[in-house]
């Protein structure tokens, strides 16, 4: 079956084609960056030093690659065998997002080719540190998670087997690097106590930000599965994805109650009642993005059905964002004289490039590499 | 070893910009294209070619407005947030006071820049990878301090509205001063305690909101995010992994338990292998 895949030609279909462009979009725009700095392609400047690159494709990024560990770990830590379809196809998201924050990165430094710095110059108060460090080791870890695919598809029965036996301890690390990268992206911006609006800054944000990713890995998988259920014309595992999503509404409860309890506890709901962007933000992300989704995930009917789940899914995925684009650049204050920022349509042009390079690599797995081998398994034997 | 320190009197202050200039000199800085602030100020702010700028501000008068300055450069903190914030070390506080930087093992990722709550740390964007672009700020000339000099800007300050000393010694003259002279100045020297403390020193005639001062507690501005680094992550990572270890193997008991009770039994491991 598989074999019958990779011999079938590659059509060149027009999303190949589109897909193509905007990688070699992002590639040429990624090199004039190189040759005449961040300046020439980007609005970046002193007052944003941090723009779209590390809001979008970093902190979203991440967020949305929490499928990985999330699904991870409840098929080999808590015990959901039943989950074990869903998997293959999370841990490749997850891996895939994983390099292309790389990637993001590699454009957004300063100085990329000294990224490995970070392993020999330390200095273990910067959460930049700690950040550094999950990237690396995280990445090597859903590597190894992902391994197998390549292993089964060339019958590499003893490198399989390894990372078989191993499987367990990496899961292990692979949850509590996550926990430990979420929210350290979350920590990046407790040093900001003055600039961020006091509604959204706090020293829980690395609790916030764990628990929306926490909250955002089952959505992603329903986002994931129910896209490619189409493209790939395989049936939908609405069963396994409405099981999933049983654990999304305590884990938004839980978010909403940080985030009340935070504010009551400094003192600052009053604050919510004052009306600003930084309230309103507030208010959309809770009411919209948190509130909503929680009740409908908790609806049996909901859960039940395919459009049901990819909405609300919709809805946290938009929730996490909106929440990432508050903390780390809409409710910043800035200094008198300060330059303003919009980012520059090829700072998009860079981030649509890694996105559509992300698309074509799960497509070129999909295709060449047993990605959804159990669902076929189970699905034969039905 | 004496702590260094400058203190800026924005009183005596007559908003000449020779510091700009004489910063400008020294360090070898080009001039830069700029926009109109609509003052004398200009550029609108500190840049990797503008170490120090004075900011020209407009202040309620009673009658009117006038001028207030205000300095705007590295401030030099006691526990500087930027310091804590570089996660290669590429910033770095000396026993002396002043905060410096290793061009050489800056990764750019431009987190001092976030940190700083004066917004100081600038960035060269129009270097490529070929120029290697550098975090730039001011340097308290540590270049002219090793040689016995004073800082350029302090030198070069016609109605000596900057002072160059020793912190504890400034911080008296700046309170003598104004006890001596409470109807020139706010009752307050900015930057003895904020943040931690500063190696700048300001004392004003205006209030230090209206002349742009952020308003920050006595606390050092990375406290929270030491917390975080030296206390909280390292808990949570043995939490994670001890207690993850252990549910899977509670988990795993279980399972097995139930299977010999049940006696249907799992159906042995499914893991895919075509």
């Amino acid at each position: 079956m598989i074999g019958g895949n990779a011999l079938r030609r590659p059509p060149i279909s027009p999303a190949v084609v589109v897909l193509g462009g905007l990688i070699v979009l992002g590639v040429v725009v990624a090199m004039i960056r190189y040759v005449s700095g961040l300046g020439a392609i980007s609005n970046l400047n002193d007052n944003y030093g941090w723009g779209l690159w590390i809001t979008f494709d970093l902190l979203c990024g991440v967020a949305l690659a929490a499928g990985a560990f999330v699904t991870a770990s409840m098929v080999y830590l808590f015990g959901g065998e039943r989950y074990r379809p869903l998997l293959r196809p999370a841990i490749l998201t997850g891996f895939l997002g994983y390099l292309l924050v790389i990637l993001a990165l590699l454009v957004d430094l300063g100085r990329p080719e000294r990224i490995w710095y970070l392993i020999i110059f330390w200095n273990h108060h910067s959460v930049m540190f700690e950040v550094g460090w999950c990237v690396m080791l995280y990445t090597a870890v859903l590597a190894l998670e992902f391994s197998p695919m390549v292993f089964e598809r060339f019958g590499m029965e003893a490198p399989r087997r390894l990372i078989h036996a191993l499987i367990i301890p990496l899961a292990i690390a692979g949850a509590t690097l996550s926990t430990l990268h979420q929210s350290s992206l979350g920590s990046l911006y407790v040093i900001l106590p003055d600039q961020l609006d006091k509604i959204w800054h706090t020293p829980l944000l690395p609790l916030m930000f764990w628990l929306t990713a926490v909250a955002v890995g089952p959505a992603m998988v329903i986002l994931e599965s129910t896209i490619s259920s189409r493209v790939f014309r395989r049936g939908l595992e609405l069963d396994l994805l409405g099981g999933l999503a049983k654990v999304i509404p305590f884990v938004l409860a839980a978010y909403i109650a940080v985030k009340i309890g935070d504010l009551a506890g400094s003192g600052e709901l009053s604050l919510l009642t004052e009306w600003n962007l930084e309230s309103g933000l507030w208010w959309l992300e809770i009411m919209g993005f948190v509130l909503l989704p929680m009740v409908l995930f908790s609806l049996p009917a909901v859960r039940q059905s395919s459009v049901g789940l990819l909405f609300s899914a919709l809805l946290v995925i938009s929730g996490v964002i909106l929440s990432r684009f508050a903390v780390s650049l809409i409710a910043i204050g800035r200094p008198e004289f300060a330059a303003s920022y919009v980012p520059h349509p090829l700072e998009f042009a860079v981030t649509i490039g890694m996105i559509a390079a992300g698309v074509a690599a799960f497509g070129l797995v999909a295709r060449y590499l047993p990605l959804f081998t159990e669902q076929v398994a189970g699905s034969a034997a039905e | 070893m004496a702590k260094v320190a400058i203190l800026f009197d924005a009183f005596r202050c007559t908003g000449c910009r020779g510091c700009q200039v004489a910063c400008k000199q020294w360090n070898d800085l080009p001039g830069e294209a700029t926009r109109n602030t609509g003052s004398y100020q200009n550029p609108p702010r500190v840049s990797a070619d503008t170490w120090l700028l004075m900011e020209f501000r407009e202040v309620e008068n009673g009658d009117g407005l006038k001028w207030a300055f205000r300095r705007q450069a590295c401030m030099h903190c006691v526990h500087p947030a930027c310091v804590s914030a570089c996660p290669v070390g590429a910033l770095y506080k000396i026993d002396e006071g002043p905060v410096l930087y290793h061009g050489d093992r800056c990764i750019g990722c431009r987190y001092c820049m976030l940190a700083c709550p004066f917004e100081i740390p600038t960035f060269q964007w129009d270097q490529g990878l070929f120029e290697g672009p550098e975090i730039k700020k001011c340097t308290f000339c540590i270049d002219r301090l090793s040689a016995g000099m004073e800082p350029a800007c302090v030198h070069t300050c016609p109605s000596r509205a900057l002072m160059y000393g020793d912190r504890d010694e400034l911080i008296a003259v700046a309170e003598a001063r104004i006890r001596e002279h409470p109807e020139r100045y706010a009752d307050r020297v900015y930057g003895k305690d904020e943040a931690g403390g500063t190696s700048l020193l300001y004392i004003s005639p205006v209030s230090f909101e209206e002349l742009g001062m952020p308003q920050l507690g006595s606390a050092p501005i990375q406290e929270d995010t030491e917390d975080i680094m030296t206390k909280a992550t390292p808990a949570v990572l043995v939490g994670m992994l001890v207690g993850l270890g252990g549910l899977y193997w509670v988990v795993k008991r279980r399972q097995e338990m139930m299977g010999k009770n049940g006696g249907s039994g799992r159906s042995g491991d499914r893991e895919a292998s075509s």
